[in-house]
């Protein structure tokens, strides 16, 4: 009954299919989008830590600190951008941006 | 051990099943209360492995920070919520479908279902080299001297976000009054005060 390296790995594995599983289901809300890759950077942490630890090793830790940062940074940017156009076109579907004809 | 294993199961269910909701759920106040709920037990999954310092440091970053912020602008935002859920049943079959697809090839990549006894095997908890000195005692060591350059570009990571979100939504609406204190200090004393001759018995 101990837990093992591969319980934290199934646990992040599954955060990680849920994150992509609401990026496909979420196709309108960019809002649930983005927290939908909150949910997948948190997956990633989850993989970094438990090995990191598993193996004695610290720079794991290390490591998901600066992803820790990055999700951080990309949360603010995404925010204000989704702010700015909300403030600009009145909506926030994914479907609607479609100005640069990507 | 025991305890130890229950608590795991409790804090890794409640995880997995509150990202489900944040997926789910109807509404995006919702699922941005679930992703708090998620960060939180996530943090305790951490405590519970040994890693004290970076369960602390999610809390404060995700949830004060993050999930606040998203807090904020969901309920800034005036959106229609019955039309961002159309299409949800649309793509149900294909995400599904992708959606466990992924999850068995990460799982059988990383070995934890399958017979794969290479990747895992030997890698049981070795903890004499963390365990030595404190969680957040060891992290420092580390990243104050090897990752010392590592961690000043975290900073301006930081930095560049800060201004790239002030710059992106200050605006400078038409019509505001306000106070320009450069204007008034060097207005010259001809323009505040003029001086009338008042007459004798006249008035103004």
């Amino acid at each position: 009954m101990t837990i093992g390296l591969g319980h934290y790995l199934f646990v992040a594995a599954v955060l990680f299919t849920l994150g992509i599983l609401g990026i496909f289901l979420n196709r309108k809300n960019v809002i649930v989008i983005l927290m939908c890759v909150e949910l997948m950077l948190l997956a990633v942490n989850i993989t970094l830590v438990a090995f990191s630890v598993f193996q004695g090793n610290i720079v794991g830790q290390i490591f998901a600190m600066l992803v820790l940062t990055v999700a951080a940074a990309e949360a603010a940017i995404g925010l204000a951008i989704l702010v700015v156009y909300f403030r600009i076109r009145g909506t926030i579907e994914v479907e609607d941006i479609n100005a640069m004809k990507g | 051990m025991l305890l130890q294993a229950l608590a795991f199961y409790v804090f890794g269910f409640v995880v997995m099943a509150s990202a489900a909701m944040v997926v789910v759920s109807r509404n995006p106040v919702y699922s941005v209360l679930f992703l708090i709920l998620a960060f939180f037990n996530a943090a305790a999954l951490f405590v519970l492995i040994g890693a004290e310092f970076i369960a602390m440091i999610l809390v404060i970053v995700y949830v004060g920070a993050v999930a606040v912020l998203f807090l904020f602008v969901v309920m800034m935002l005036d959106i229609n919520l019955t039309e961002l859920r159309e299409g949800f049943l649309k793509y149900l079959p294909v995400g599904a479908m992708i959606g466990i697809v992924l999850l068995l090839e990460i799982l059988l990549g990383l070995g934890v279902i399958g017979s794969n006894p290479t990747t895992l095997a030997g890698l049981g908890k070795s903890g004499s080299q963390v365990l030595a000195i404190d969680n957040t005692r060891a992290i420092g060591r580390v990243l104050y001297t090897q990752y010392f350059y590592l961690f000043q570009v975290a900073g301006v990571v930081l930095l560049v976000a800060m201004i790239g979100a002030i710059v992106l939504t200050l605006r400078s609406r038409p019509g505001v009054r306000r106070q320009r204190i450069g204007e008034q200090l060097y207005r010259p004393k001809e323009d505040a005060v003029t001086v009338v001759k008042v007459p004798t018995r006249g008035g103004v």
